[in-house]
């Protein structure tokens, strides 16, 4: 367990940067999540620090010490392929117990360790099968029993839930929660998916196009997205962008309006406005509450698709100048198609950017 | 749903397609087959007047006929058993067993094959087809050579240009010539390679060793007749095994090696652990092409010695050919085909049995 540092961390291929200068650090114990859209850089970066591919410039620090140069088995590290990447001619127990085999731990107490990472992971009984007898969980939880018997200083996850069905994806989700809490280990977890990184993160790094986006707790990122991409990002279905000009503003409020939005005054954000600029308001889905009639609201729109799914109410709604939002109600509530509705919203819950 | 077309619909459409192949490989290795089976149990000549008799299996009992024949040495009148001039023993000469001799029915017409010596006694085992004993012993060792060498040779070729470095190609190339050209002329150009006085061997030995290398005849001598050919057939084609070890190299995950690497496993543990597990089914397939295609030398042999010097480098497959074209004795030739087939099947079956998927 251990300490981690990215100073200025770059990757090129070539002449093409794929990752450009990131700084993360990362404390002993904790849970961090890459998150970001598929060709980010996320996995580049993962096994740059894994040492499957060589840093182009930048340092990396592992507990106090640069291993920059260091061989993967030398930098401490485990690692969890998405396609699992276990030996399929080995039983299971060969399998966790590989890395032990290959650093010549005697015997007794290569099976007393491998026995006891199929205990935390409650897969005693299925240590003699191969690999093919196994199913695709089952096998992701021999990849990550191989990793935790070596005891490494850092896990390192990459995407290793997206080979899964959706529902087993969840079961394997809390398992990784509860295992990072029982070994109380530092991980590094790679996902594009932000569901996995909302729960699972005590430390989110939003990646876009091999550059930092933002860095915090989920709800930090949650509530105040550093930019307009990690709002977009962050949240399911994902945040609305209504462009607005600026009608005025005083140290306070700022007051927009647009031809779907009826004039609204907003609480002042830390940002420079000039009336006349255009700007964009960022509403969250849960945030618009939609009505029926044109009146009660601020904004006009016309549904164009309702999702009813019980609990849950989600409007596909095309405003007058032809762009759409999206609106989720949290129960079940009837909106005819092509009805003309408006829509309120907590001023409160606007983000400017 | 659209109609099936009639051609679809009929099973005579797929035998009409099958049927080009199928008919080039009844003609050519079917019935040649049967034939040979057929010829293998008569007295068949290439050409002959008289009609084939069936007789039986007298041409392998011809063929595959071995006895033992335990001489006494030779006594002189007091019973003090004669020496030759090197204080060796003597022995009556062979022939007085083998030819019409009532007291010897079962090496009748044989010669001998080798023999040792048994305390005062010699052992001498007798073959009735001696030339086709030392093709059958020739082939085996050449079998037992080739086979594991340029397995093992080729494999260690796709290791290394399986790596992903510039220009590999090119190697991949090059060694895979060889494959290209014409076994016939890679054996004309290997005689040049081989020859007694000016051989390129000779000369390159000769320049290394700065001139103390005594020029050897590398296909004329007995000793070096044999060796010299198989080094040139597993050079000749080392490449195409080559390029299967490589595809069944490039079906392993490269996340295998990654996964190996980030556990620590050295670069030998990582071909013992993931790159050897991973070619199984490639590995029998080579072993499996490679004995079947050793076990039918014979162009080499035909260019290059023809089975000289002294019966040194006789195989099977020559010494079918020879005699039923060479010597008109279709039959005989038909039953080291069919011996030979056997030999193969059986050796072939074993391996499969050997490397089989143990669960
Ligand atoms: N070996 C390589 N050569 C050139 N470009 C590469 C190589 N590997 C990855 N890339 C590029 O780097 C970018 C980031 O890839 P990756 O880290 O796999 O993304 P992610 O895991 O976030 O989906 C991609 O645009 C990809 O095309
Ligand atoms: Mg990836």
């Amino acid at each position: 367990m251990a300490d981690l540092q990215l100073k200025s961390i770059e990757k090129n291929y070539g002449s093409t940067r794929i990752i450009k200068g990131v700084d993360i650090d990362i404390k002993d114990g904790e849970f961090v999540v890459f998150v970001g859209p598929s060709g980010c850089g996320k996995s580049t970066l993962l096994r740059m620090i894994a040492g499957l591919e060589d840093i182009s410039g930048g340092e990396l620090t592992i507990d106090g010490k640069v291993v920059n140069d260091l061989q993967p088995k030398d930098r401490g590290i485990a690692m969890v392929f998405q396609s699992y990447a276990i030996f399929p001619h080995m039983t299971v127990r060969e399998n966790v117990g590989f890395g032990l085999t290959v650093s010549g731990v005697p015997k007794d107490e290569k099976v007393q360790r491998v026995n006891e990472a199929a205990q935390i992971l409650q897969m005693e009984h299925l240590l003699d099968r191969r690999p093919s007898q196994l199913s695709g969980g089952q096998r992701q939880r021999v990849a990550i029993g191989r990793a935790i018997v070596r005891n490494p200083k850092v896990f390192l996850f990459d995407e290793p839930l997206s080979n899964l069905d959706a529902a087993l994806r969840m079961d394997m989700r809390m398992e990784i929660s509860k295992l990072h809490k029982k070994l109380d280990a530092t991980m590094i977890y790679v996902t594009h998916d932000q569901v996995e990184a909302m729960t699972l993160a005590d430390k989110i790094v939003v990646l876009k196009d091999g550059e930092v986006q933002q860095i915090g707790s989920p709800m930090e990122l949650f509530h105040k997205p550093a930019n307009r991409f990690v709002a977009g990002f962050l949240g399911s279905p994902s945040m609305n962008f209504v462009k607005v000009k600026v009608v005025a503003h005083d140290n306070d409020s700022i007051t927009v309006s647009s031809d779907v939005i009826d004039e609204v005054v907003l609480p002042r954000h830390d940002r420079d406005v000039a009336v006349g600029d255009t700007i964009e308001l960022g509403i969250r889905p849960q945030y618009l509450e939609p009505h029926h009639g044109e009146l009660k609201g601020s904004m006009h729109g016309r549904v164009s698709l309702s999702e009813r799914l019980g609990t849950e109410t989600v409007l596909d709604i095309t405003l007058a100048d032809g762009n759409k939002v999206i609106a989720s109600i949290s129960e079940d509530k009837v909106f005819e198609v092509d009805e003309e509705i408006s829509l309120c919203f907590d001023i409160e819950k606007v983000h400017i950017f | 749903m659209k109609k099936n077309s009639i051609l679809t619909r009929h099973n005579t459409t797929g035998w009409l397609f099958a049927s080009p192949g199928f008919g080039l490989m009844l003609l050519f290795i079917v019935i040649p087959f049967i034939l040979a089976i057929a010829f293998s149990l008569t007295n068949q000549r290439l050409m002959s007047p008289n009609a084939a008799e069936f007789v039986g299996l007298e041409n392998y009992t011809n063929m595959l006929d071995v006895g033992i024949l335990v001489v006494d040495p030779e006594i002189d009148a007091s019973g003090n058993i004669l020496v030759d001039k090197n204080g060796d023993n003597k022995y009556p000469r062979l022939r007085k067993f083998t030819r019409n001799n009532p007291d010897y029915p079962n090496v009748q017409g044989m010669k001998e094959w080798f023999s040792f010596s048994w305390g005062e006694q010699k052992v001498a085992i007798m073959a009735s087809d001696l030339v086709f004993m030392k093709a059958l012993v020739n082939t085996l060792t050449f079998v037992a050579f080739v086979a594991p060498i340029q397995g093992a040779l080729a494999l260690i070729l796709a290791l290394l240009i399986n790596q992903p470095l510039r220009g590999i190609q090119i190697f991949r190339s090059i060694y895979f010539m060889p494959v290209v050209v014409s076994i016939v002329v890679v054996s004309l150009l290997w005689r040049f390679i081989y020859d007694g006085q000016n051989g390129l061997l000779n000369s390159v030995l000769n320049t290394l060793t700065f001139g103390h290398f005594k020029a050897v005849d590398w296909l004329g001598n007995q000793d070096t007749a044999l060796g010299s050919i198989m080094a040139m057939s597993i050079w000749q084609a080392v490449g195409f095994h080559m390029i299967i070890w490589l595809s069944g190299l490039q079906t392993i995950s490269p996340t295998l090696y990654e996964a190996a690497k980030i556990e620590g496993a050295s670069p030998w543990q990582t071909f013992r652990y993931v790159t050897w597990p991973g070619l199984r089914n490639t590995a029998v397939l080579v072993v499996i092409v490679i004995t079947m295609q050793a076990f039918s030398l014979f162009a080499q042999i035909d260019v290059m010695t023809s089975g000289g010097p002294l019966d040194s480098t006789q195989t099977i497959v020559y010494q079918a050919v020879e005699r039923g074209y060479g010597k008109q004795d279709i039959s005989g030739g038909s039953a080291m085909s069919v011996v030979l087939f056997l030999l193969v099947l059986s050796i072939s079956l074993l391996q499969r049995y050997l490397t089989r998927e143990k669960n």
